[in-house]
């Protein structure tokens, strides 16, 4: 773990002046693959187990009768989960267990913390999914934080996301902040 | 479904839970993707401190865009949903999620509705605190 103190004060820190650098770096870039009435279907069915979704999520017919006039996908659906039209193939799941693989991904030593959560999530919503759609990603790096708390040193690690349509249109934006220790 | 008419700020909504643990987890895992050790296996979770295995903070904040959905019923749309993770969800807990009415403003495209919104396990300890926004037609 990187926990020298900086020279401004004596204060551990797992951010380097490379990562600093870093800020504002494009992380990813995604391409969805159409967006499939079964894969809405199955990720209804998966949040509101063991009871049954509403019917908009998987009756054409109900969703013709809603406000969105056919079937949409839940405001917390993920069109990325298993493979993407782009980057091609399986995705690996490195990222949830490799604490370094934020800085990795862009080519620079990351803090060689441990363990990593996810510390919270804040959406902006737009233009529904619908099946069909194409749905691209774009993921930059925010401002770190640090503090020291129950578990040692904390980093706080903003990904700011951007989701649009085929159309151009924004689906969301929503910043995740991972917890480092 | 709600009346936007008869709202009230302090209002609260209907629960949504769930008994939590690898069944729902499981399932979760399987459309997103989301087979991170310490969502499947105790001694993971263990070795990252924590008590045991622990659920998704995803499905958490799905379980928030439920309980505002069942209670908006098709008569509104989100404008925002947030929440931080400040516990974990531990196995065999039975989650609620809950909200209520903190601020009301008429808007020209409908009623802009605040809402507390959290998860709580069976002792009312909150899990996932945040907040949502709502737009209800009127």
């Amino acid at each position: 773990m990187t926990s020298q103190p900086t020279q401004e004060s004596n204060q551990p820190t797992a951010i380097t002046p490379e990562m600093r650098k870093a800020v504002g770096s494009e992380l990813s870039r995604m391409v969805s693959y159409p967006v499939s009435e079964s894969d809405i279907r199955k990720w209804a069915a998966a949040v509101y187990y063991p009871e049954e979704p509403p019917a908009r999520f998987w009756d054409k017919e109900a969703a013709s009768q809603s406000r969105a006039g056919g079937i949409t996908a839940p405001e917390d659906f993920n069109p990325f989960a298993w493979m993407r039209a782009e980057p091609k193939g399986v995705r690996r799941n490195s990222a949830a267990t490799d604490a370094d693989s934020t800085e990795r991904s862009l080519g620079i030593e990351g803090p060689h913390l441990m363990n990593q959560l996810n510390g919270g999530v804040s959406v902006e919503y737009g233009v529904p999914i619908r099946p069909g759609d194409v749905i691209t990603s774009v993921t930059r790096l925010g401002e770190y934080t640090e503090r020291v708390g129950s578990l040692g040193l904390m980093l706080f690690t903003p990904l700011e996301t951007t989701w649009t349509n085929q159309g151009d249109e924004v689906v969301k934006q929503s910043r995740l902040v991972l917890i480092r220790y | 479904m709600v009346d936007a008419r008869s709202l009230s700020v302090g209002d609260e909504l209907p629960p949504f839970q769930r008994q939590t643990g690898f069944a729902v987890w499981n399932r979760y895992a399987a459309v997103n993707d989301e087979y991170v050790p310490i969502h499947m296996d105790d001694e993971a979770g263990k070795a990252a401190g924590l008590p045991g295995a622990i659920g998704m903070g995803n499905l958490q904040f799905s379980y928030l865009h439920n309980v505002v959905r069942e209670w908006m019923g098709d008569s509104g749309r989100f404008v925002s949903m947030s929440c931080q993770f400040r516990a974990p969800n531990l196995r065999d807990q039975t989650v609620a999620a809950r909200g209520r009415v903190t601020a009301l403003e008429e808007k020209p495209e409908g009623l802009a509705v605040t809402l507390e919104v959290w998860t709580e396990d069976d002792d009312g300890n909150r899990l996932a605190p945040g907040t949502c926004e709502v737009l209800l037609d009127t």
